[in-house]
């Protein structure tokens, strides 16, 4: 034995970044697959792309700024952001978008910030961000029609040999269509159309039960807490509940939750914890201030899914927000607030 | 009290945060509690409690008793320490201690006679009829000291109550993973501890005593249960659940009453006092047998451990005879720490002693407890935060404390940190957090000492600002009045008509011869002043103008308004520096001169 100089304290627990990024990959799994059977190949295709360049895009810039690259690849944070960006994207859109986005949430909205756990805005909704505004046609058009199965070799040659799609195979999303059809029909009347199947939103509403399956397990492996999901469904139902009670008027309550990326957004995107407020209270503000930013966004902005640009939105407020809900200290009357200490 | 003493149990409270780490005590808790042999030699530092070091009262070669006063308690906190056998005091010197420095500090050695016999020794059996001052008097002379893990002196803590206490809060939690000592003592001594509270509330005027105990220690809690029954004395019981940190003493205040104690007090501000297990077993033996604190319950544990278990060891014994005594694998041992693994440190030297506050030396294997591995960035995941048990956010803290910036850590309250370590057992970036907290915290300490002693020099600078303006003032004042006399002087020659130049002359002729007989004898003191004193003064000169060098360079620093009366200063020392150079070039001249046979005789 040798005299070590150690501090406490001398045992941890198993938890790892690794383990945590792990959960968080598997979580996603049952939306990915439903998306891949209910719309299209295209997602697992993203998917691969996306994790490619993604892995390569880490090592490179990695390697560039002198930190050791197998042990940072190993944390499995890159494959995250990638697995989140391949899920937001269009999945028929061409193989350059996926890549294009990719490299920037790696390089711009990660690396140049300093790396994991120094970016202020989230990766993949930076990416996102930037494909929607820069390149809106593939972005709005390429979304697989949940009743027109493409076959694996025609996926093939439109996302890699930039081949039109059939007409009817693509089209934009259901929450899309409803926002732009019900100036001019009833809810019934929209309700109409094949897009929205037997249910809410045919496919996507299946894949938003399974993004809050996912969800569910990373609350119940403690990897998350309750408070953005909930304050984040909270803010955005509330919303539709005061402005959307009439489905003729405005997209109502259920085409809110289950048929855009609201699932995926309130259980994978906003509960990042990188570029989320941290305390308990902050985490509700912050969710509900995403929830609200949506319905806002989606009903009088021009995006129909919003989620991007809300919880982009608010990433910038998350510090202010973290000054003004720390909670109290043992034993203090009252909670610390803002940036003096009096 | 009545036939049939009152036991309940209470509803406890919730503790926020804190963590569920292996708890380990399986390993210790099952075999009874040994007594370890008297080593041949006993190592007595003089700082093994909070507080000042004892005062060493015996001298080398002198025979003790068991239980001899070695060293009194000096200062407001410090605590008495006793011989542990009967021997001779064989050296008294600095020895290396358990403590994470690693340094040395005084010990006092003593060499058993193996007799083993005590001292004369007065137990007050009948201690209901003495007053609670000379118990706890009783309690300071026999040196008893907190137990749990900081080492205050109890006599302290029961002297310094500003307030009623209504609550005497038996501490049985031991929520440290491995540690069983408070868990043996309760079911083989339940008698002792109880009988110990009772003292202690009838010195402290409580009128509840109540048991905060964890729910993993049933048998341990009917022990104390049915000693409250043999006893016959009331006791409320708070079973609360295994959750560490529950033993820290304001997180189990807060678990059995929903009380917190408030921001910078203490549990007194509550009407609470809390006193672990051991201490209270000390206290019974202290009044009732008046055996001082000379041995402890100390638990060996860990994968690297034949014979893991409690041992009874007498205060001084050297860690490797314990550990040997306990059948310890050094070999497969990583490392031997002092305390759980959630709050211990990694012992430097294990031919240090076991003290007072040794609760338990846990000696793992390296696959038991890994050595830390790198840690990845802060992802922010705020599983510190949930884990936290006093309400901190643990991650701004750490992104304060990374950066040195000490005012944000003040602000996320650093200071109410209890360093538990549930932080850095829940990250996932495998962060030493507490490490950095320690710094942040130790770096606010200096700041504050700094500050301090600024505000000092600058009220001392402000004073003799102040004393030199009356002076020069009182000067002025006197100037004018001696300027008035002399007008008024000469206004009264004037009036008298006749001049008296004579008188006069010889006035200005006398002031002359006056100042040449001063200038001549300061000069004959020069020169008789011997080398060695103009050698001294100059050497003092030159210390001076040093000093006020560096309080000048301080000063640019911190307090720039006082620039310039220093550097005045300096410029005076500096003169007169020279001044004392000159003198003592001048008086080395004249010797070499007068007498040149003196650099040949030395």
């Amino acid at each position: 034995m040798t005299a070590v100089n150690l501090t406490s304290p001398h045992t941890t627990g198993r938890t790892s970044v690794s383990w945590v990024m792990g959960w968080v990959l598997l979580a996603l799994i049952p939306g990915w697959l439903v998306l891949i059977v209910s719309f299209s190949i295209g997602y697992a295709i993203n998917m691969v792309l996306a994790m490619g360049t993604a892995l390569a895009a880490e090592a490179l810039l990695l390697k560039l700024r002198g930190r050791p690259v197998v042990f940072f690849l190993k944390d499995l944070s890159a494959l995250v952001t990638a697995a989140l960006l391949a899920l937001a994207l269009p999945p028929l859109g061409p193989w350059w978008l996926t890549i294009l986005g990719t490299l920037f949430a790696i390089i711009f909205a990660k690396h140049l910030f300093g790396g994991l756990g120094n970016n202020p805005f989230n990766p993949a909704m930076v990416a996102y961000a930037l494909l929607l505004v820069s390149l809106p046609l593939y972005m709005t058009t390429r979304w697989a029609s949940p009743d027109f199965s493409l076959p694996v070799m025609d996926t093939l040659s439109v996302i890699f040999a930039g081949q039109i799609p059939i007409d009817g195979s693509t089209g934009a999303t259901p929450l899309d269509v409803y926002k732009l059809d019900i100036s001019r029909f009833t809810s019934a009347e929209v309700l109409q159309a094949p897009i929205f199947g037997n249910w809410i939103a045919s496919g996507w509403d299946t894949a938003s039960l399974a993004f809050l399956a996912g969800g569910a397990l990373l609350l119940w492996k403690r990897i998350i807490t309750w408070h953005i999901p909930v304050s984040f469904l909270g803010g955005l139902g509330i919303m539709a509940v005061l402005f959307s009670w009439d489905a003729d008027i405005r997209v109502p309550l259920d085409l809110h939750l289950f048929a855009g990326a609201t699932m995926l957004g309130a259980f994978f995107i906003a509960t990042d914890p990188v570029s989320a407020a941290t305390s308990n209270r902050g985490k509700l503000v912050y969710g509900a201030g995403i929830g609200v930013l949506i319905y806002l966004i989606r009903t009088w902005g021009n995006y129909p899914d919003a989620v991007a640009f809300a919880v982009l939105l608010m990433n910038f407020a998350a510090p202010l927000i973290d000054h003004y809900t720390r909670p109290r200290v043992y034993g203090h009357n009252k909670a610390v607030k803002g940036f003096k200490n009096d | 009290m009545t036939a049939q003493p009152l036991i309940i149990t209470d509803k406890v409270f919730r503790l926020k945060g804190g963590i569920h780490p292996d708890e380990r005590k399986t390993l210790s808790n099952s075999t009874p509690i040994i007594a370890v042999p008297m080593p041949p030699l006993l190592i007595l530092p003089m700082a093994m409690h909070m507080g000042a070091p004892a005062d060493p009262v015996v001298s080398v070669g002198a025979t003790v008793c068991k239980g001899d006063v070695l060293a009194i308690a000096v200062g407001g906190i410090s605590a008495t320490i006793h011989a542990p056998t009967s021997g001779r005091v064989c050296a008294i010197e600095d020895r290396i201690i358990a403590h994470e420095s690693g340094l040395s500090s005084p010990c006092i050695l003593i060499e058993a006679d193996g007799e083993d016999h005590w001292r004369e020794r007065h137990g007050l059996a009948d201690w209901r009829s003495h007053p609670t001052d000379d118990l706890i008097q009783r309690l300071h002379d026999c040196g008893v000291v907190g137990q749990g893990g900081a080492g205050f002196p109890t006599d302290v803590k029961y002297r310094n109550r500003h307030r009623p206490i209504t609550t005497l809060l038996i501490n049985a939690a031991e929520c440290e993973p491995y540690i069983t000592a408070d868990d043996r003592l309760m079911r083989e001594r339940s008698d002792e501890i109880l009988a110990g509270a009772i003292i202690a509330k009838h010195i402290l005027g409580a009128n509840t005593l109540r048991l905060g105990i964890e729910d993993n220690k049933p048998q341990a809690l009917a022990e104390m249960r049915a000693a409250a029954e043999r006893l016959s004395v009331d006791m409320r019981i708070s079973v609360v659940a295994s959750r560490y940190p529950s033993g820290g003493e304001r997180q189990l205040i807060q678990m059995t009453t929903g009380q917190e104690v408030p921001q910078g007090g203490l549990p007194t501000d509550l009407g609470i006092v809390c006193q672990n297990v051991g201490t209270l077993a000390s206290i019974y033996r202290a009044i009732v047998l008046d055996e001082p604190v000379i041995s402890r319950i100390t638990t060996v544990t860990g994968e690297a451990v034949d014979a893991p278990g409690n041992y009874e060891v007498p205060i001084g014994t050297p860690m490797e005879t314990l550990l040997n005594q306990a059948g310890v694998h050094l070999k497969k041992a990583d490392r031997v720490i002092m305390g759980g693994p959630m709050m211990g440190f990694a012992v430097p030297d294990i031919t240090s002693p076991v003290v007072k506050t040794t609760n338990c030396l846990l000696v793992p294997t390296r696959k038991e407890l890994p050595r830390p591995m790198p840690d990845n960035p802060c992802i922010r995941c705020g599983l510190c935060e949930q884990a936290c048990p006093v309400d901190l956010l643990p991650q701004q803290l750490f992104w304060a404390a990374k950066h040195r910036n000490l005012e944000a850590a003040e602000l996320h309250s650093i200071n109410d940190c209890i360093e538990c370590g549930a932080c850095a057992y829940v990250c996932p970036s495998r962060i030493p957090l507490v490490q950095y907290y320690r710094y942040a915290k130790g770096e606010l300490r200096n700041e504050k000492e700094e500050t301090i002693k600024a505000e000092r020099a600058r009220t001392r600078f402000e004073a003799r600002q102040a004393r030199l303006e009356k002076e020069q003032l009182e000067k002025e004042v006197r100037r004018k009045a001696r300027t008035k006399a002399a007008a008024e002087a000469r206004a009264q020659k004037a009036a008298n008509g006749g001049s008296q130049p004579d008188q006069q002359d010889d006035a200005i002729r006398a002031a002359m011869a006056r100042a040449q007989a001063k200038k001549a004898d300061k000069a004959k003191s020069a020169i008789e002043l011997s080398i060695d004193d103009l050698e001294k003064a100059l050497e003092l000169a030159a210390t001076k103008v040093k000093k006020a060098n560096e309080r000048l360079v301080i000063a640019q620093q911190e307090s720039p308004d006082m620039v310039p009366a220093l550097s005045k200063a300096v410029t005076k020392l500096e003169e007169k520096h020279q001044q004392a150079r000159i003198t003592r070039d001048e008086a080395t001249r004249a010797t070499t001169e007068t007498r040149p046979d003196r650099g040949t005789d030395a």
